[in-house]
């Protein structure tokens, strides 16, 4: 493949997060940015962005809302005309939302994602685990991301929307038009249709054949201040579900496949000490944090001493934030029972991914069951792995042997 | 040594209860309680700290 980007000249000024080697390895960047005179990189490459990459920096933005605010939450420029037209209202919220309605917004979706509340998908997500180790664990062989990784979360997210789970490879491929190879314009389009139409037929089913204990239904039947929520925030929100639910846990457990296939000793001292499950998780999640979203500017603002400008792009590169020395001793290093753990892999503020508590309940149970049934594996080649990067960073395929 | 939560900051992270799953818990919401009235036992009071430490929104206050 010919690639025709125009080199990076100065990582300060010029970085390019679609950047092969960028995307395969976002953490050397972010140190040398980091550590530069100039922590807060810009670019004028896809629109221009600003890119933070100190821990304080990157928390101090996601918490003034009001200045830095989520009316454009991709790290690239929303789809010309994207506003427009019969569902140009649907956006992602609550991610998409600012007070004061983010406050409603969000508030209708989290008693969804309480601890208690996902506690019921754990056997689901076992039982499902268990079934996609049954298809290769004969072979001796299996790509952890594309052969498991990759089927967990769509499959969750389905259940919990109450929508077929025989069309998964549709919702995977919208969902990696819609976050991953978001450079083709064209791509996000078809998706951004495929997922409205989608969820408008599955309302319009729910009116005619109304359904008990359905999350869409749910949602439908939902008031607010009296008035039934408007159909804009429903398919909003199950575009949220499905977009933010599954490339982000998907790459999560990926990246956490790919790093036990290399550490033996991380397997051994899970298998032997079991109590250190919880506090492994928040470290996996702190060194392979998946995501970087974005914020807007309100209006011009200087913020360490960057001149911004109202309409400008911060990428909040929660992944360099929680590699920070100035924040977690020994940053780039995995230290299961790390003691002090303040990781922002869910973001900080009001934004924190709703979904917080679902997805570690999916890389603990990924990671659990495959570590029971497949103690011992290592990558058939580390040259072979592929990543996904910009948006959500994770292996796309990764080969191990057992 | 006594432990509350600082509601205005607190956005649910769960990270206390992860640390410290004795005395901290989930609202409805899944924002931060308090799950120990009074004084925190000897025993749970260094993970009652490692859940302080571990808050993202520096929301857990500990009083001693």
């Amino acid at each position: 493949m010919t690639d025709t980007r125009k080199p990076v000249e100065d990582i300060l000024t010029d970085y390019d997060i679609f950047d092969p080697e960028f995307v395969k390895d976002p953490y050397s960047a972010f140190s040398e940015i980091r550590e530069s005179g100039c922590p807060i990189a810009h670019t004028e490459r896809y629109a221009g962005s600003w890119l933070p990459t100190r821990y304080d920096d990157v928390v101090a933005i996601a918490q003034e809302y009001e200045t830095f605010t989520s009316q454009s939450i991709l790290v690239l420029p929303p789809i010309p005309g994207q506003n427009e037209g019969q569902y140009g209202g649907v956006k992602a919220p609550p991610i998409s939302s600012d007070p004061p309605e983010h406050h409603w917004h969000r508030r209708l979706i989290l008693p969804v994602f309480a601890p208690q509340a996902v506690a019921k998908y754990e056997q689901g997500t076992k039982d499902l685990c268990n079934s996609l180790i049954d298809e290769f664990i004969d072979k001796g062989t299996a790509d952890v991301a594309g052969d498991y990784a990759q089927h967990i979360p769509v499959r969750v997210i389905a259940t919990l929307l109450g929508v077929p789970l025989e069309m998964e490879s549709d919702f995977t491929a919208w969902v990696r038009a819609a976050l991953e190879n978001i450079t083709d314009v064209e791509g996000r389009k078809w998706a951004r249709q495929n997922i409205i139409q989608f969820f408008l037929a599955q309302v319009e089913d729910r009116k005619n054949n109304p359904r008990e204990n359905d999350f869409i239904s749910e949602l439908m039947n939902t008031e607010v201040e009296g008035k039934k929520v408007p159909l804009d925030y429903v398919l909003g929100v199950c575009n949220l579900m499905l977009v933010a639910g599954v490339d982000t846990t998907w790459s999560a457990i990926g990246s956490c496949m790919w790093h036990m296939a290399q550490h033996p000793e991380h397997r051994k001292a899970l298998r032997d000490n079991p109590e250190l499950w919880p506090t492994a998780i928040e470290e996996l999640l702190r060194v392979y944090a998946p995501v970087t979203m974005a914020r807007v500017l309100s209006k011009d603002a200087e913020f360490q001493g960057c001149p911004m400008k109202a309409g400008d792009r911060v990428l909040m590169a929660f992944p360099a934030a929680n590699r920070d020395p100035r924040q977690f001793e020994n940053p780039d290093e995995v230290i299961l029972d790390r003691e002090h753990n303040r990781h922002v892999a869910f973001g900080s503020g009001i934004h924190r991914c709703a979904g917080s508590n679902l997805a570690r309940l999916e890389v603990r149970v990924a990671l659990q069951t495959f570590l029971a049934r497949i103690p011992e594996f290592e990558l058939v080649n580390p040259d072979d792995v592929t990543w996904a990067g910009g948006q959500v960073h994770g292996p796309r395929r990764c080969m191990v042997k057992f | 040594m006594r432990v509350s939560v600082d509601s205005g900051s607190c956005h649910g992270h769960q990270m206390c209860a992860i640390a410290a799953p004795e005395v901290f818990g989930s609202d409805e919401l899944g924002n931060a309680t308090v799950l120990i009235d009074g004084d925190i036992p000897e025993e749970l009071q260094a993970k009652a700290r490692r859940a302080e430490a571990n808050c993202p929104e520096r929301a857990i206050i500990i009083t001693e």
